[in-house]
């Protein structure tokens, strides 16, 4: 796992062309009515771009996706089991099998990094000296191997997204969900949170859907390839974009676009064309 | 106009009933099946019970020397002063002990369990504590419900000891009394049930101060503000609670032990 923090392919090797993620007919509401109608899939190997203006429900679809929050009507399955009416004691074990980068982090500020990244190894009783090498490794993957024994407090904002990005990939997870991995952080700090990203994408290809309201960084991830040889990420040539990288819109509760890049750039549809420009 | 916010009210406190006893439930059944968090039980029971020691002892200390005055003072008129022992330990441990106790680790626990565990949920720790497949009610809310339990408990004796300890300061220091006949009045008239009584109260409000506080912290919204208000109604529900519980159980137990 040197280069990258792998993706364990079980029920999906098992069925190689069954989506990972289907939502069919979901709707959800609280006070008022956040999201209608809504279905898309997520194929293996994919990568599902959530664009949409700031709350519009982004974050609820992505915490449905997993089972944070239950629909109030309609069907979602993950890894091809229905999670709508799905036990919490049952969602425990399904949900270890994804990885969830949070918009603030969410990192446990009582424990160090090492204890963040690690939890779920720590939860299930693994042995300290494996421990501390995954963590160590994950955290190598996100380049913050220094952190190890510091606490999120004396963490910056783009650190604390780097280290919950190690917390989510150290299981080797076979869903990866980025609640706006870049929110709030500066130009060059952004870019090195899609690096990232793109690396998972194409050295380990685990699917993915990631919320963002930041369209240079949509773009870039469609547009530019991660080069392992060179450590780095480059642009693919002109006029081409990742075909397993596409796009998803939400308006007002509802989903109004669900194609590639290429057809959300010509979308005659009103709004998306207001939001891409 | 009047009518809606009646029903609306009435309904929000129907809700809020239930969701507590299903959330009270859950947290005290999560202790008979695996996995339980022994090492956070450990560590609870250290915050609650020794981090509680102090207080407990000097309000424990003062309130008996205080019932040891007023008590004195009253007494003295029917020429009783002598039987001031008897009176501060049935007062501290059938009574004053356990709610004393039970108050003060409301004020100091209760508030801290909402607040910390209401800053979780802002910070999205427990959507995040889920999503890495681990039960937050197993984790956080069932070792701190157990925990206060316990240490309520001891507590509650710790209280009990130092009032009748403040009341014998008081006694034998200030109103010049024989600290013999202080403590043999203090322990000869005590009865198994008193004790009994005594000891039973603070299993009730240890599990009262945990469930409240966990449970308006697991519910809080709203941000910071939300964390502030959440802590707030913890105390104030667990206190007046606490308070409650004691009624019915006096009424009761008096009944069982008359």
């Amino acid at each position: 796992m040197s280069d990258a923090v792998g993706s364990k392919p079980r029920d999906a090797a098992a069925r190689p062309d069954s989506p990972v993620v289907a939502f069919r007919a979901v709707s959800i509401g609280f006070a008022n009515p956040v999201l209608h109608d809504i279905g898309f899939k997520v194929a293996p190997g994919e990568t599902r771009i959530l664009l949409g203006p700031a709350g519009v429900g982004k974050s609820v679809l992505l915490k449905l996706a997993n089972g944070l929050l239950r629909p109030d009507s309609g069907s979602i399955q993950l890894f091809g089991e229905e999670i709508a009416d799905m036990s919490e004691e049952s969602l425990f074990s399904l949900r270890t099998r994804t990885g969830m980068v949070f918009q603030e982090s969410a990192l446990f500020d009582s424990l160090t990094v090492r204890d963040n990244v690690g939890y779920q190894l720590i939860q299930e009783r693994v042995a300290d000296d494996q421990i501390e090498r995954r963590v160590r490794e994950a955290l190598s993957f996100v380049g913050l191997e220094q952190t190890f024994d510091l606490l999120p407090g004396s963490l910056s904002g783009g650190m604390r997204r780097r280290v919950a990005i190690a917390r989510a990939l150290i299981h080797q997870p076979e869903l990866l969900l980025y609640d706006s991995p870049t929110g709030g952080l500066d130009p060059v700090t952004s870019t090195t949170i899609i690096e990232l990203i793109m690396k998972q994408r194409d050295v380990s290809r685990t699917p993915s859907i990631l919320v963002t309201h930041r369209l240079q960084d949509a773009f870039m991830l469609c547009t530019h390839r991660f080069d392992s040889a060179a450590g780095h990420m480059v642009p693919l040539p002109d006029g081409q974009s990742d075909p397993g990288t596409t796009f998803l819109m939400l308006d007002q509760g509802r989903l109004i676009f669900d194609g590639s890049l290429h057809e959300l750039v010509h979308s005659e549809d009103e709004f998306v064309r207001e939001f891409l420009e | 106009m009047a009518i809606p916010l009646i029903e609306k009210t009435a309904k929000n406190l129907v809700f809020t009933v239930q969701d507590f006893s299903l959330f009270a439930y859950q947290a005290a059944i999560n202790l008979f099946r695996p996995p339980v968090y022994w090492p956070e039980f450990l560590t609870q029971s250290d915050i609650i019970g020794v981090g509680s020691a102090t207080i407990v002892v000097l309000s424990g200390f003062f309130t008996g020397g205080v019932l040891a005055l007023q008590s004195a003072s009253t007494l003295a008129q029917f020429g009783a002063t002598a039987v001031t022992g008897r009176f501060v330990s049935f007062s501290m441990i059938k009574e004053l002990g356990p709610v004393l106790a039970g108050i003060m680790v409301s004020g100091r626990n209760a508030s801290s369990m909402a607040s910390e565990l209401g800053s979780m949920v802002v910070t999205e720790q427990i959507d995040a504590m889920r999503a890495l497949g681990v039960d937050p009610m197993r984790r956080l809310v069932t070792p701190r419900l157990f925990a206060s339990v316990a240490m309520l408990l001891f507590l509650t004796i710790v209280a009990d000891a130092f009032g009748i300890l403040g009341g014998a300061f008081v006694t034998i220091f200030m109103n010049g009394q024989n600290a013999t006949q202080y403590f043999h009045q203090a322990y000869q008239y005590l009865r198994w049930p008193d004790i009994l009584q005594g000891l039973v109260k603070p299993l009730f409000s240890g599990f009262i101060i945990a469930s409240v506080g966990c449970f308006h912290g697991m519910r809080t919204t709203g941000g910071t503000e939300g964390v502030g208000r959440s802590t707030i109604q913890a105390v104030v529900w667990a206190s007046i609670l606490i308070i409650f519980v004691d009624f019915l159980l006096t009424q009761l137990l008096l009944t069982v032990f008359p």
